[in-house]
């Protein structure tokens, strides 16, 4: 008789908390600090229910002091710990940006490969809910322009619980991006995507490799986190027109998968980027970069890309909704792009 | 810089200036109080209808230490605030209206719609603006008064803050700046027990006064409940600070009412009901004010259900004002990216 195989469906902060367990539990070198994520939970749910399980000694609620306790992270990676920092937002990282640059990220370098430094910064990145300039921004780019961390931006409950379990085990800083909106959270705007399955024992996910969302021969859409769900939603709207897109999720930033980019573009010969962070220095232009290196022959038309336009993330609602990438302007581009217009 | 610029020794036109400072308007007072209080509670109701994107942080509860503080400063003096801004905003003399056209991310508001709640300012008023980083503003209020000194005015610069503000580093650069330069500068620490979810108790070691006390500044702990004792307090610091007499520092102990934003609605599990109860019911700012204003004779029932009135007409019309404003037009999203 066939054992039926029970769905287990989690959202991504559960999925992301689960994992977080599993490796506190199968280590003790790792520990977690951060505003908030204690009783709370992390505001974006990234540590629900670890304090009851682990105690205050693991799950530390720390002072505002972004610079104080990275850096202590840091020295804790340097002496024989796994910490994880949270950064609730991203956009917070101005105030210790030296500690996660200067000093985390190119101390492996500088001792000549002497010492390792395996801390992972969880941080929630991404807008679209009018919380403003300063608490909107994804600036993944920012961060993959400097040498020395890896940078995760999950898009599915799978991928993040997988992706966390290999962030942790990582011996390099990870910087590990989870945008709001795929997050599952019962205060922002509903997002069926944001629920999947989730295996219940630990896995890992490999840092550095993208994956095909969506399969589709008439273009490539190359993007990650919560424009993943904006792309599949055009690409279903597409196929209705008899377009189909291939969505490639980037998973991690850097290391960049640029074969499987190439590989994708070969086949399908079209290329859309879709970007939640600023247009110019980003994402967009080192990714259409890799495909006319790697395959300029075989491009139908010019590689074209969506984002932020390079303003702050304006207030307003019509303000933001119109600078942010679109499930409506995902399929225009597309489209546009499909009829070599 | 040179710190000895005339630092020590106040200017006689100061000194006579702070002798002769007339006794504040209670009944002003009151009703900015009063117009903070009835704003927030606007506010709340916007978001809760829908109304109102983004989550505003509600200064209801703080009213006694925004209002204590600005009465004693000029137009030209500056404050910058925070993410709890509203209150500060309209201590120092916003118009109700666009304030809440900004929240509404309309047009005709403070900041055109781009910034929000977060990051109102009003230039003419001598607000430099809310922050929505933790501490962020320090910098700034730091740097007004420099500014001050360096062009030779006595305008003072205000710097309001949250107790969880003493986690962020940048506090201490600042506040050893100023004593050495003796800038006039107050950095005022609204202590409302919290920062977020989580109790100072657990993130402040040590003497909160003892901080800015080790770079040689003056700091008094303040009943930040009693508009009467802010003011008095912040008169003193401020004459100080127009003198010449360098920075000071208050730690004001209040208590916010609402959640941490406004969507923070069950909060049993980080503080007592009880606890918020005893605020609201003992230690309210307006309930308090009103009965010495009253009991010493200053003003009559009547007068203060007048003033009630006519800041609901206010409130009312600010925010019919603001639902109906139009938004602002997209063409516009990339101008002021630069000046
Ligand atoms: C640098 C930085 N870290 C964290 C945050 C997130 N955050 C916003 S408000 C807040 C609590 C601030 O507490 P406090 O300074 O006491 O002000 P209150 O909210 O109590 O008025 C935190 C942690 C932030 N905005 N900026
Ligand atoms: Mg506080």
């Amino acid at each position: 008789m066939a054992v039926e195989m029970k769905r287990r469906l989690l959202t991504t902060s559960k999925a992301v908390a689960e994992g977080i367990a599993q490796e506190m539990e199968r280590d003790p070198a790792v520990f977690v600090m951060g505003e908030d994520v204690g009783v709370y939970g992390g505001i974006f749910g990234a540590t629900e229910g670890l304090l009851a399980r682990f105690g205050p000694e693991r799950i530390m609620d720390t002072p505002i002091s972004e610079t104080g306790f990275i850096g202590a992270a840091t020295g804790a990676a340097l002496s024989g710990m796994r910490p994880i920092a949270e950064l609730m937002f991203i956009d917070f990282f101005g105030v210790c940006m030296d500690q996660i640059y200067n000093h985390m990220a190119k101390i492996h370098y500088e001792s000549g490969g002497n010492v390792r430094v395996p801390v992972v910064i969880t941080t929630a990145i991404g807008g679209g809910y009018s919380d403003g300039a300063q608490h909107s921004q994804t600036l993944y780019g920012t961060f993959a322009h400097l040498p020395g961390l890896k940078i995760v931006v999950p898009s599915t409950p799978y991928d993040a619980k997988g992706l966390m379990i290999a962030a942790i085990r990582d011996d390099n800083p990870v910087l590990y991006m989870f945008h709001k909106g795929v997050m599952g959270l019962g205060w922002m705007t509903p997002n069926p995507r944001a629920t999947g399955e989730v295996p219940e024992e630990p896995y890992t996910v490999p840092i550095g490799k993208a994956d095909i969302k969506r399969p589709g021969r008439d273009l490539t859409v190359v993007t990650v986190s919560l424009m993943v769900h904006r792309a599949l939603d055009a690409a279903e709207e597409l196929a209705a027109e008899g377009i189909e897109a291939e969505v490639l999720d980037l998973r991690s930033i850097v290391p960049l998968d640029r074969e499987a980019i190439v590989e994708s573009v070969r086949r399908t010969r079209r290329l859309l980027v879709v970007d939640e962070d600023y247009r110019s220095f980003g994402m967009t232009g080192e990714v259409i970069t890799s495909v006319v290196e790697g395959a300029f022959d075989y491009l139908d038309a010019p590689p074209a890309r969506l984002a932020l336009p390079d303003v702050p993330i304006p207030y307003a609602r019509p303000l933001e909704q119109y600078v942010l990438p679109s499930r409506e302007r995902i399929v225009a581009a597309a489209r546009d792009l499909v009829a070599g217009r | 810089m040179t710190p000895a610029r005339g630092a020590a020794d106040p200017s006689p036109l100061a000194r006579k200036r702070a002798r002769k400072r007339p006794g504040p308007d209670w009944l002003r007072a009151y009703e900015r109080m009063l117009k903070i209080r009835l704003f927030e509670d606007r506010v709340n109701d916007l978001y809760q209808r829908g109304r109102m994107p983004g989550l505003a942080h509600l200064s209801s509860g703080e009213e006694a230490v925004a209002v204590g503080v600005c009465l004693g400063l000029r137009d030209d003096d500056y404050i910058t605030s925070t993410h709890r801004g509203h209150g500060h905003c309209l201590a120092k003399g916003a118009a109700v209206d666009r304030m809440f056209a900004e929240l509404l991310g309309k047009a005709a508001g403070y900041c055109g719609g781009k910034g929000g709640s977060m990051h109102i300012a009003d230039q003419e008023r001598g607000n430099l603006g809310a922050n929505a980083i933790v501490g962020g503003s320090m910098g700034i209020a730091t740097g007004a008064a420099l500014s001050s000194k360096q062009r030779g005015t006595d305008q003072v610069a205000v710097c309001f803050f949250g107790d969880g503000a003493l986690g962020q580093g940048l506090l201490y650069e600042v506040m050893n700046m100023a004593a050495l330069w003796r800038l006039p500068v107050l950095y005022v620490c609204e202590n409302n027990l919290y920062g977020e979810y989580t109790p100072g108790t657990e993130t402040i070691a040590g003497e909160a006064l003892a901080r800015p006390r080790a770079f040689g500044i003056p700091a008094a702990e303040v009943d930040g409940q009693d508009v009467r004792a802010v003011h008095a307090a912040t008169g003193e610091a401020i004459d100080r600070a127009r003198a010449g007499g360098g920075p000071s520092f208050l730690w004001c102990n209040t208590y916010r009412y609402s959640g941490h934003h406004v969507g923070d609605v069950d909060r049993a599990y980080y503080r007592e009901r009880d606890e918020e109860r005893l605020w609201r019911e003992e230690r309210d700012p307006l309930a308090l004010a009103r009965a010495w204003l009253i009991g010493d004779g200053l003003t009559t029932p009547a007068t203060l259900d007048q003033v009630h009135a006519a800041v609901t007409v206010e409130v009312d019309a600010g925010v019919a004002f603001a639902l109906e404003a139009d938004y602002p037009d997209p063409s516009k999203v990339d101008a002021d990216v630069y000046a």
